[in-house]
């Protein structure tokens, strides 16, 4: 039994990551460049939501809202004033350029709101079911997390494969030059890109903060590495290789944790990816030509 | 004949010191099927390439229906009513028949964020909209069966015609070909001559086609202008062309 409830957890810890993980893909698949300053919007969603939440007085769905609006425009803002003017530059200088953002967030949080560790209040709820006489035990939260996750994973590959502007978003992904030409704004479909995978990353902040409820202005470093590890583990440029990856890494990290070391489960998660990708260098989903969005 | 659809006016790029395309005066009219020929380097698709705006021109005015489109940008050219394809083909490969053709209406179709956000019914009609326009087309080229495989997993010969399509979904006025029956056997391109004639009439637009293959040439274009060393080297009806000296000698060598 207790097995069962570190998977669910895992399972719970993974679709953080994945939700996370499809922020990093998605920007990867069309923009061809690695946004390290992802994880660091993950901490801004979070200071977002709990202002809002503490400060404003806003009711939690709201403050959720504010969280996702905020970091929807911090994303494209981020996007138009410091990699656009890099759009024709080398990769190398467009991820110097990521760091280089990630440590201005970090730095600006800790000047705005102090670099003393906030508590986050359960502004998800609390409580839990008890299964088989409270020998399981599943926080309402473990199952908001699973279940937004999975909401998300389908209206997002709805999105992309039903809508016009995903239809723009794969074909930019496929031959920017060719879908220029046939009318397909490629500065616009980015801005989107990046606003979809911000907004996703103020969900994972608030599911996160739930989880783990301090807050910090480098809060977003570690789960935003871990992210990018699940995204090429699953194989860079997919989504369903994000939601793969970000699951798989949450289970293998919750069940070292349990079951060999809670120092070393950083250490076994990474061991895990080089082992990955030295069988498969693309990741798990990933094809020399896949379906990149 | 016909009003002027697309006018060059002295048009020229150069590529550092090398002048690729120099004083190039070009006209197609309506209902027109141009050819552009020329011996391989001249300069050819520099030029489509200068008419879609991949390439700045050096100097020189492109006037489309009278408007100068040498100033805007790609996707503006394309919203202006210049459509292409491509040497090489560049479809989206693991993109579906049907929706490469949708792809190519990303132009025709707004509907705010908030259409999208919200699934209003403007979207709706919209993606219904673009599904049968698609469709049309599709069934045009005789690619409608296939609307659901990988564009990148079709045989050479539909890859071509689906180019086209796609060329087509954004309602040009002007086509470019760039070498459309290039890898094509005989009964293909016999096909595909048929084919730019039907999608001529039947759209209403005027072609400008680069292409090798001279018995295309020859028995589909109205009027065809020669490239040699990026100029203009000679124009005219097939029959001119077909017997011009200075033509023969930038092919054949001296």
């Amino acid at each position: 039994m207790t097995f069962l409830t570190y998977l669910i957890s895992g399972l719970a810890l993974g679709s953080v990551y994945a939700i996370i993980a499809l922020g990093y893909t998605m920007v990867y698949g069309i923009a061809k460049m690695l946004n390290f300053a992802h994880g660091d919007i993950i901490m801004a969603g979070g200071y977002a939501a709990f202002y809002a939440y503490t400060r404003f007085g806003m009711p939690a769905g709201l403050a959720i809202l504010f969280s996702i609006l905020t970091c929807t425009i911090l994303g494209v803002i981020i996007e138009r004033l410091a990699y656009k003017p890099l759009r024709q530059a080398s990769s190398l200088s467009v991820l110097i350029t990521a760091i280089g953002v990630s440590y201005f967030l970090q730095n600006s949080a800790q000047l705005m709101f102090g670099s003393d560790t906030k508590i986050f209040p359960s502004i998800l709820t609390e409580g839990s079911f008890r299964f088989f006489d409270g020998k399981l035990i599943i926080s309402y939260l473990t199952l908001i997390t699973i279940f937004t996750c999975i909401v998300i994973m389908i209206g997002l590959t709805a999105f992309i494969n039903k809508t016009k502007i995903g239809k723009a978003m794969r074909a930019c992904a496929e031959d920017k030059g060719a879908a220029q030409l046939m009318g397909i704004n490629i500065d616009t479909t980015i801005s989107i890109t990046f606003a979809i995978g911000s907004g996703l990353a103020a969900i994972a902040a608030v599911l996160l903060c739930s989880t783990y409820p301090s807050l910090s202005p480098t809060l977003g470093s570690m789960p935003g590495i871990k992210a990018f590890t699940a995204a090429v583990f699953g194989g860079i440029g997919s989504i369903p290789g994000a939601l793969l990856g970000g699951i798989l890494l949450g289970i293998i990290e919750n069940m070292t944790k349990a079951y060999l070391s809670t120092q070393l489960s950083d250490a076994i998660v990474f061991s895990v990816l080089i082992i990955v990708l030295l069988i498969k260098p693309t990741g798990l989903l990933g094809k020399k030509e896949n379906v990149k969005v | 004949m016909n009003a002027p659809v697309l006018q060059i006016r002295n048009l020229g790029i150069d590529f550092g010191g090398l002048t690729a395309v120099n004083n190039l005066n070009m006209e197609v009219h309506e209902h027109e099927i141009v050819g552009l020929i020329g011996p391989n380097g001249a300069g050819k698709t520099t030029v489509f390439n200068m008419l879609t705006k991949v390439y700045d021109p050096s100097r020189g005015t492109i006037l489309l229906n009278g408007q100068d489109i040498a100033r805007l940008d790609t996707v503006a050219v394309n919203k202006a009513g210049v459509a292409r394809t491509f040497q090489n083909i560049r479809l989206f490969r693991n993109l579906s028949v049907l929706d490469n053709v949708k792809a190519g209406m990303n132009n025709q179709f707004v509907y705010s964020i908030a259409d999208m956000l919200f699934h209003t019914r403007k979207r709706r009609s919209n993606e219904e909209t673009i599904e049968e326009e698609a469709l049309k087309l599709l069934r045009i080229f005789h690619l409608d069966e296939l609307k659901d495989t990988e564009a990148g997993s079709l045989p050479y010969g539909a890859q071509r015609k689906l180019e086209i399509a796609r060329a087509l979904a954004s309602e040009p006025k002007l086509l470019l070909l760039d070498e459309p029956a290039a890898g094509m056997n005989p009964q293909e391109t016999e096909e595909l001559m048929d084919m730019i004639r039907f999608v001529r009439d039947s759209f209403d637009i005027c072609i400008l086609l680069i292409e090798h293959d001279m018995n295309l040439v020859m028995n589909i274009c109205e009027r065809i202008y020669v490239l040699n060393y990026g100029m203009l080297l000679a124009k005219g009806s097939p029959e001119e062309i077909r017997s011009n000296d200075k033509v023969i000698k930038a092919y054949l060598g001296d």
